[in-house]
């Protein structure tokens, strides 16, 4: 009987082990969907000085592009065109809207790109209404991976391969090329950069156009497993936010490494059970690093910030 | 040289400052609409939520609205006076007080009618008590409205969570999903979640089920993989959603995505989010207070209507709007009166109203919770449906032709009303 009881136990105990292993690697993951919004709002920041409010509209125009688009071009094909035309809208905000501001007070572009993010949610619920709209996983996507005990949706393990893809495109574009060395220049000391006769606006319209770009692809990616609605982008600018600030302005990796860990500190905090925390744990996380260390884990010293 | 971008000044404190207040103004909501008077028209406030999660719902509230403002002045107004709504976004419970504030003192309304979330019902039924105002609930669902915070001045065309719990409860009684078996439940972790889950559990325990496990939800959370594996390792006899707004959609898209069959069914619903969750993600068994398939010639002639005018069928949402500004009017026609007392008393009476349903309801006078039909959704397989919005089969109406409409409202002690 005794020995019965500790058998289960121990089998119990088991299953709860697995499940909470099962919990850090989703959590890991989780932190993924993130990363494609924060990237972008890092590097528009760090190069422009602009806190991109609007950010998250994007992510949404991305969404409904792709609703658009992919009854007509498929989901592939919505993929490589929704974050494009998202680019070229970020461009020409870039180019009408933001170039006005990198001298300015950031209050005054705060400003801007929290009323761009109104304007943006509005049109978006003018044409498309305010009711959620529906799109749901291509059918060649949809299906599980079962690894062990492990279960993964099949659609997902894809928007990792895509997400892991765009960042060691990224990486390698700033910090393995001419015009990485330039923005990352850029960021730390324009006037320098600008005394070596080299203009930075092409380099802003660039970073611009990527960095929203990316946003558009986070929609796209997104739509299939997320509600799609107008005010969408509100729901992920703000972790994207924490993301970002945890992992310390200008940071590539410190993003990465955030992301990473806002998604593993929600995992553990589901897998311990505490569900309703698990939002709440990341702005802890993030009250911490800003007492404790209030340039970001990662971040770099960046002279014209000081 | 004057494409260099110059030293923005900005210390690091600030830049830090800047993304803490971006994170905080993300939410701050969009402002107001505010729409023109008629001098001598008789003006009824409505308020509900356009933005935020539960904007969605609301914006089929506003379409019902404008419909039945509509149909009411083209069959010659209120005692001849045409009538005018002043429609506005509630936002959030300070917000819904402030406003309905304004429209009674400075715009005079005649009544305030509105809202789905239950914390804004609450703010503005002080105002309405306060005022001497009268208020109905279009879409809060909270037990606790009709009971510990009930109040004179405030009528419920919205069912309360009883009522959805007992319908929705019956058809899982009647599979078999109740008695001996499991439960996980997911729960919208704010008062109208706190306040199902309560009223669910009450049901499970009485008719012996339990849990096998019982998790609170963040409102923002949009990911449910780490739930799902919870889920997935429980092995429950049913998932139960007592979820709200987009959480739903996202649940159901992800249940669908992660391939868990354990049989789901939910306390709380609304038609627009199984729209938006789609044939190939929609499914499980659901309580809603009336729906457009309902096969009654007023319902027919409402989603004929409304088709019309917006191009879709009406959510359920839109079933407590249309018909609460349509109860008012006819009850000012017939009481020849817009005197708050009168309508008051009226209703308490027991005067019976035609809601598109086969019987006809009435408000009960002890909490002034509208009694009359309502109705559990089954998904359809995706094969077998044929347009965007017909995703369901209905079942008949709660209670049956015999029963007393009350049987699925609460009773005795389970909300106690004390109106002041």
């Amino acid at each position: 009987m005794t020995a019965c009881f500790i058998a289960l136990s121990s089998n119990e105990s088991r299953l709860l082990l697995t499940l909470f292993i099962q919990q850090v690697l989703n959590g890991l993951l989780d932190g993924v969907y993130y990363l494609l919004i924060a990237l972008g709002l890092s590097l528009i920041f760090s190069l422009g000085g602009i806190v991109n409010l609007a950010h998250g509209a994007f992510y949404a125009i991305g969404a409904y592009l792709t609703i658009v688009l992919a009854p007509h071009i498929g989901f592939g094909g919505a993929m490589l065109a929704s974050p494009v035309l998202v680019a070229l809208i970020g461009i020409v905000v870039e180019r009408s809207l933001f170039q006005r501001f990198y001298r300015s007070d950031p209050i005054l572009s705060l400003l801007l790109t929290f009323g761009l993010a109104m304007v943006a949610e509005q049109a978006l619920r003018m044409i498309f209404g305010a009711p959620p709209l529906s799109f749901s996983i291509p059918p060649a996507l949809r299906g599980q991976i079962f690894v062990g005990d492990f279960i993964y949706s099949r659609y997902r393990a894809m928007l990792l391969l895509v997400a892991a893809a765009c960042v060691i495109g990224l990486w390698f574009l700033l910090q393995r090329t001419a015009f990485g060395r330039v923005v990352r220049a850029g960021v730390q000391n324009p006037d320098m950069v600008g005394a070596l006769g080299i203009s930075l606006q092409p380099y802003m319209v660039a970073v611009a156009g990527i960095g929203i770009g990316l946003a558009g692809l986070a929609g796209v990616l997104l739509a299939p497993i997320y509600s799609i609605h107008p005010a969408m982008g509100q729901e992920i600018i703000t972790p994207a936010f924490v993301v970002v600030v945890i992992g310390g302005l200008g940071s590539f990796w410190g993003v990465v490494v955030a992301a990473l860990m806002v998604g593993l500190v929600k995992g553990i905090t589901i897998g311990l059970g505490y569900t309703q925390w698990s939002t709440a744990v990341i702005y802890l996380m993030m009250l911490l690093v800003l007492l404790f260390r209030p340039r970001g884990l990662f971040g770099e010293r960046i002279q014209r910030f000081e | 040289m004057s494409e260099i971008i110059k030293p923005t000044r900005m210390s690091r404190r600030q830049a830090l400052a800047g993304l803490g207040a971006g994170a905080a103004t993300g939410l701050i909501a969009s402002p107001s609409l505010i729409l023109a008077q008629t001098p001598d028209a008789i003006r009824f406030g409505h308020l509900t939520p356009r933005t935020g999660f539960l904007g969605p719902l609301g914006e089929f509230a506003v379409m019902a609205v404008d419909l039945a403002v509509e149909e009411i002045n083209a069959a010659g107004g209120i005692m001849g006076r045409k009538l005018d709504v002043l429609k506005e976004d509630s936002v959030n419970p300070q917000t819904a007080s402030t406003k309905a504030e304004r429209m009674v003192e400075r715009d005079k309304v005649a009544c305030l009618l509105g809202e789905i979330s239950s914390a804004s019902c609450l703010t503005i039924a002080q105002v309405a008590n306060r005022t001497k105002t009268l208020f109905v609930n279009t879409g809060g669902n909270s037990d606790a409205l009709r009971g510990e915070s009930c109040n004179k001045y405030m009528f419920h065309i919205e069912s309360q969570n009883s009522m959805y719990v007992k319908t929705c409860g019956r058809s899982l009684m009647a599979q078999g999903l109740v008695k001996g078996k499991k439960w996980f439940s997911l729960t919208a972790d704010y008062a109208f979640g706190h306040d199902l889950l309560k009223v669910a559990k009450r049901f499970m325990e009485a008719n012996g089920g339990q849990f096998a496990a019982d998790k609170l939800v963040p409102t923002d959370a949009t990911d449910f993989s780490a739930l799902l594996l919870e889920i997935r390792a429980a092995k429950p006899d049913l998932v139960i959603s007592n979820l709200a707004g987009n959480q739903i959609t996202n649940f159901l898209k992800q249940y669908s995505e992660f391939g868990l069959t354990f049989p789901v069914a939910g306390f709380g619903f609304d038609t627009a989010l199984a729209w938006a969750a789609g044939k190939d993600n929609f499914g499980g068994v659901w309580p809603v207070v009336w729906h457009h398939l309902i096969d009654t010639p007023n319902t027919k002639k409402f989603v004929a209507a409304f088709t019309k005018k917006y191009g879709k069928p009406p959510e359920n949402q839109a079933w407590g709007d249309y018909n609460i500004v349509k109860i008012m009017a006819q009850s000012m026609n017939e009481l020849k009166s817009t005197d708050t007392a009168k309508i008051m008393e009226h209703w308490e009476k027991g005067a019976k109203f035609d809601v598109m349903k086969t019987r006809e309801g009435y408000f009960r006078a002890s909490d002034h919770q509208f009694m009359h039909e309502m109705y559990t959704v089954t998904a359809l397989p995706a094969a077998q449906v044929k347009n965007p919005y017909d995703l369901f089969t209905s079942s008949a109406p709660v209670p049956g032709p015999g029963e007393s409409l009350e049987v699925i409202a609460t009773t005795g002690d389970e909300a106690v009303c004390k109106m002041a």
